[in-house]
């Protein structure tokens, strides 16, 4: 058994993302909603070597398996990832990430003045504008550092 | 207009703008054969912020065309105090009324309210967002006095959080207009209004001096630079003295330049101003009720 695999072992059921930007691993797992509170597994490679990007993330989550709405909010901060779906052990399907119109519930608005900052009954929506996203209500646009900007609660 | 709502100036088409410009000249022109357009029907003012000329516009638009107000008051004499959200507050008020106008402090706020409702709600400005019905009289009054293409606009003051500014500059991009916007660098346009900007194709130009382009302009838009932006005093005295407006500064303007403003001024247009021939901003705040009038006639 390789020293990879030591790091990193196979799962039975669930989602691998790989090609994961360095460093971005945490995010990924933030952006996903994805903090251990559902009870589960979750394993995360962080800055392995890759010979695609030099170094890469890589995180499984076990028995659960992504959809692609949730895959395509990853192109935010790991565009070049690629997400397997595994089903006893076996790699059932391939997700593309792909670049969605809009962004729902998952980024908070940088604006403190924006009515999604507010107390009110609304999610914060980003549209994806081409380097970036743009708040729909306040028009607030993020360029950088979109991951600082994932929705704590 | 193909929207219920109207809540920025982003979804007013060329069309859309002309139709309601086309209905307010037919409504100054004769105001008797509007009187009872909406006659039984009711509008509810929303204002989470203090209002003069917005609200009372509004107020006598509905009652020109036959119909009624109710005013939710001031925000103190309001349920917002025991926490009511705005979602809630909208949803009540849209029972009692027709239609809604709304002036909320946050940015986003007519948006989210919008989607809440079924009745036509009306942006009459959320912080420093949008205000598109001051947008709709301003072009109202550009258009009385130059028409709206081929045309040098130069807009002045807080470019930053004036949502006058902001509204009036996309609108523009339906048109033939030359915009020049004359700031101090701290109260640039935000990225958001450039960005519409350039995505919209205008021709724009950023400028800190309004020396360098005043004789080319066929109108100048002057706005409130407003004292809480800055944290220092002085340093509000030193930048708001340099986008003030006198009768000597207008010497080098075109004979037929007319001057703007929304209104309410403090001091960047001299009093002197008024009495020249350039002076139209009490003629554009007058404008308010005949654009109001036909907005109200056809969204309701």
């Amino acid at each position: 058994m390789s020293d990879h695999q030591l790091r990193v072992s196979k799962i039975r059921n669930g989602t691998v993302i790989d090609h994961v930007t360095g460093g971005q691993a945490l995010n990924v797992l933030a952006i996903l909603g994805i903090d251990g509170s559902a009870g589960e597994s979750v394993s995360v490679g962080v800055n392995v070597p890759s010979d695609r990007l030099g170094r890469k993330d890589i995180v499984k989550v076990e028995e659960r398996e992504l959809s692609q709405s949730e895959v395509d909010v990853l192109s935010l901060i790991a565009p070049e990832a690629t997400i397997n779906i595994i089903r006893e052990y076996e790699v059932a399907e391939k997700l593309r990430v792909e670049r969605p119109d809009l962004v729902t519930g998952v980024l908070s608005c940088p604006n403190h003045n924006c009515i999604t900052n507010a107390n009110e009954p609304v999610e914060s929506k980003f549209e994806v504008v081409d380097d970036g996203v743009r708040c729909t209500y306040c028009g607030t646009i993020i360029r950088k550092r979109i991951a600082e900007h994932l929705d704590a609660s | 207009m193909r929207q219920d709502h109207l809540i920025s100036a982003h979804q007013l088409t060329r069309e859309d703008v002309e139709a309601v410009l086309d209905r307010a000249s037919e409504i100054a022109a004769d105001p008797a054969a509007f009187r009872t357009r909406r006659a039984g029907e009711v509008l509810a003012l929303c204002f989470f912020e203090p209002s003069t000329r917005t609200k009372m516009s509004f107020d006598t638009a509905m009652k020109r065309l036959g119909g009624d107000t109710v005013d939710m008051g001031t925000v103190e004499s309001s349920s917002i105090t025991k926490g009511e959200t705005l979602a809630d507050t909208v949803r009540v008020i849209e029972g009692y009324a027709d239609a809604i106008v709304l002036r909320h402090p946050s940015e986003g706020a007519a948006k989210m309210a919008a989607e809440f409702v079924d009745v036509p709600l009306v942006n009459a400005g959320d912080g420093a967002g949008q205000h598109p019905t001051q947008t709709l009289l301003d072009l109202f009054t550009i258009r009385e006095n130059h028409g709206l293409d081929d045309i040098t606009i130069g807009v002045m003051g807080d470019l930053k959080y004036g949502r006058t500014v902001h509204s009036l500059a996309h609108a523009l991009t339906n048109f033939d207009a030359r915009q020049h916007f004359v700031s101090p660098e701290s109260l640039r346009l935000p990225r958001s209004v450039r960005y519409d900007l350039h995505e919209a194709g205008a021709q724009v130009r950023e400028h800190t001096d309004l020396e360098e382009i005043l004789p080319e302009l066929d109108v100048l838009y002057v706005t409130r630079i407003q004292r809480e932006r800055f944290p220092d005093e002085n340093e509000y005295r030193a930048v708001a003295g340099q986008y003030r407006i006198d009768a000597e500064t207008l010497e080098a303007a075109s004979d037929e330049l007319t001057v703007m403003h929304p209104l309410p001024r403090v001091d960047e247009i001299a009093p002197e101003v008024d009495e020249t021939a350039h002076a139209r901003y009490f003629e554009q705040a007058h404008n308010g009720i005949p654009v109001r009038m036909a907005l109200l006639d056809t969204l309701l």
